[in-house]
């Protein structure tokens, strides 16, 4: 593609987006490092107190480890799920395809606070009562990250040709469980693990879902944040800041993962 | 066969009991409850009419669509503008800006609200700095009322409009820029003509999707302002989890509302995103003869809309 040398209305349009976009998360990290900041546009000294104030937390530290095992159960559960039934709608009934694309974008566009009212309202009574335990949160951040993982398992299928694949191994004397287990699922494990991950960065900032089941009973790093804001400022930024480079972190892996999958795949 | 009908019902077992446990089983509560009588069996609109004569639900209602439809237009036009520019760039440096707007679309729900209390609340550093330098303009300027909650909302319209609406400008194609130059076309002809024609289905697609994210979005506002500022998704969730618990009924009302008005914003950017995708085709695919065939879906397509 040949381009024309970028005239200064782009680039001068994109640096204002970007000085937008970045100026919330620019304040939030000043203010966790800043010791004194009132009246300068740079604070006027600095500090690591904040931070270590925050790993000397125990809460934080419940909240944080409440957050991933929490998160890594629902995503566990998610795949132990959802692979075998995507693999067999895949495979066995294609038809369904129209019917799984409606079920899955329901969550998408279902509001969580809905999700919220509807989830409370089957378990809070009768003879399921869950509101309140991690159980009902689990079940809820299955049908949150739903169409992550429906979308990227059967993204990954279809670009290995899985159903190809499978005949062949039957051909060649496989039986259909070996062929999954030997043939399909180590062939589908990046676009898997992709999809896994960017699921696990949306469960761990879940907010309303979180705060409305299980507010007053488990706190994750949401809950924590949210309580601690109104608290201390410089606390509640350094938190704000080491969960945001977490979830950099993991996006960081997951682009980079991203395009190794794809040259394999374009190999 | 009958082995194989095993292992298939099998692997479809647990992931219906989960959709039916956690999906289904949920909205068709709320649907019920939505139109049941409390503490009596049979059925009752009374719910929906209470909502429709009560000024405080209407006012919540109407709160949270307009803040949906001005920070979606905002949203949508800088958005457009952005990607339109981000387009003009080599793809290292644009795929760089797409990452980084990518990263901050990460940063929404309460860790946003808390940079906004931080930079722009009543205490907030610009807040007192503005202050220090007698800038009177931003005196009235209010982080926890509508205005501030139009701020934040735009915060985090805008890099999800420019990261769906900027494939679709690489469906209108430079030749046909030049084409437009030589029969005499100003730029801002071609757009008008043709450029924004083009643009059509996607930025109403787009439009759906910025319009339910914003009436379904709860955290943002509810770590800003709590319970004080009136909309629908806050009132929702105090009625069904906070202080007054005894009109579940009506929060489940208020609920499915709700999901219709996204629900339709969402079905909206299907059909749309059906039709751009047509336009878009031949950017995506490779293939020279897929591009000559998607051409003339393009084709297709326009004539279809001039057509109807």
């Amino acid at each position: 593609m040949n381009q024309r040398k970028v005239g200064w209305t782009h680039r001068s349009l994109m640096l204002l987006l970007m000085i937008y976009l970045l100026l919330p998360l620019l304040g939030t990290f000043l203010y966790a490092f800043a010791k004194e900041w009132q009246t300068t546009v740079l604070p006027e000294s600095w500090t690591l107190e904040w931070i270590r104030e925050m790993f000397r937390d125990a809460r934080f530290l419940d909240a944080l480890w409440t957050s991933l095992y929490l998160c890594l159960i629902s995503v566990a559960l998610s795949l132990a799920v959802m692979l075998p039934a995507v693999f067999v709608i895949t495979v066995y009934f294609p038809k369904w395809e129209t019917f799984m694309k409606g079920l899955v974008v329901l969550p998408y566009a279902v509001p969580g606070v809905v999700a919220a009212v509807g989830l409370i309202r089957t378990y809070s009574s009768g003879f399921i009562d869950i509101t309140g335990t991690a159980y009902i949160l689990i079940g809820a951040y299955f049908i949150v990250i739903l169409p992550y993982m429906y979308q990227g398992i059967r993204n990954s299928l279809l670009t290995v040709s899985a159903v190809e694949l499978l005949n062949a191994a039957e051909l060649l004397g496989a039986s259909r469980m070996r062929a999954f287990v030997t043939i399909i699922l180590p062939n589908i494990w990046p676009g898997v693990i992709i999809s896994t991950l960017l699921s696990f960065s949306v469960l761990f900032g879940e907010f309303v879902l979180t705060n409305m089941l299980v507010g007053g009973h488990i706190q994750t790093i949401q809950v924590y944040l949210y309580q601690r804001v109104n608290e201390s400022g410089h606390l509640a930024s350094a938190i704000a800041i080491a969960y945001f480079v977490f979830i950099l972190i993991v996006s960081t892996v997951l682009m980079k993962l991203g395009k190794k999958f794809n040259k394999v795949v374009g190999r | 066969m009958k082995h194989r009908t095993g292992w298939i019902l099998l692997g479809l077992a647990p992931f219906a009991i989960m959709v039916l446990a956690f999906q289904v089983a949920p909205i068709l509560s709320m649907l019920m409850g939505s139109i049941s009588k409390p503490g009596v069996p049979g059925f009752t609109l009374n719910h929906y009419d209470k909502i429709f004569h009560s000024a405080y639900y209407l006012q919540a209602i109407k709160n949270s669509l307009l803040i949906a439809v001005y920070s979606s237009l905002i949203g949508i036009i800088v958005g457009l503008f952005c990607a339109y520019s981000i387009t003009r760039f080599t793809t290292k440096i644009r795929d760089r800006l797409l990452m980084l707007s990518n990263m901050t679309s990460n940063f929404a729900g309460v860790p946003l609200a808390f940079a906004y209390i931080i930079l722009l609340g009543n205490n907030g550093v610009f807040t007192l700095l503005f202050k220090q330098w007698g800038w009177d303009v931003f005196a009235d300027f209010n982080l926890y009322s509508w205005s501030g909650l139009v701020l934040i909302y735009v915060y985090f319209q805008v890099p999800l409009a420019l990261l769906l609406l900027y494939p679709s400008f690489y469906g209108i194609q430079e030749q046909w820029k030049e084409a437009a130059a030589l029969l005499g076309a100003r730029p801002w002809q071609f757009w008008r003509t043709v450029g924004i024609p083009m643009l059509t289905p996607a930025i109403f697609g787009t439009l759906g999707i910025l319009f339910a994210n914003a009436m379904g979005a709860y955290a943002t506002a509810y770590a800003l302002v709590g319970g004080n500022y009136n909309l629908l998704a806050i009132r929702i969730g105090s009625l069904v989890a906070g202080d007054i618990v005894n009109q579940p009924e009506v929060g489940s009302a208020l609920a499915v509302l709700l999901a219709l008005s996204t629900l339709l914003a969402v079905y909206l950017n299907h059909r749309m995103s059906k039709r751009s995708q047509q336009f878009t085709a031949s950017y995506a695919s490779g293939s020279s003869s897929k591009r000559i065939r998607s051409r003339k879906q393009q084709w297709n397509a326009t004539k279809e809309e001039v057509g109807t």
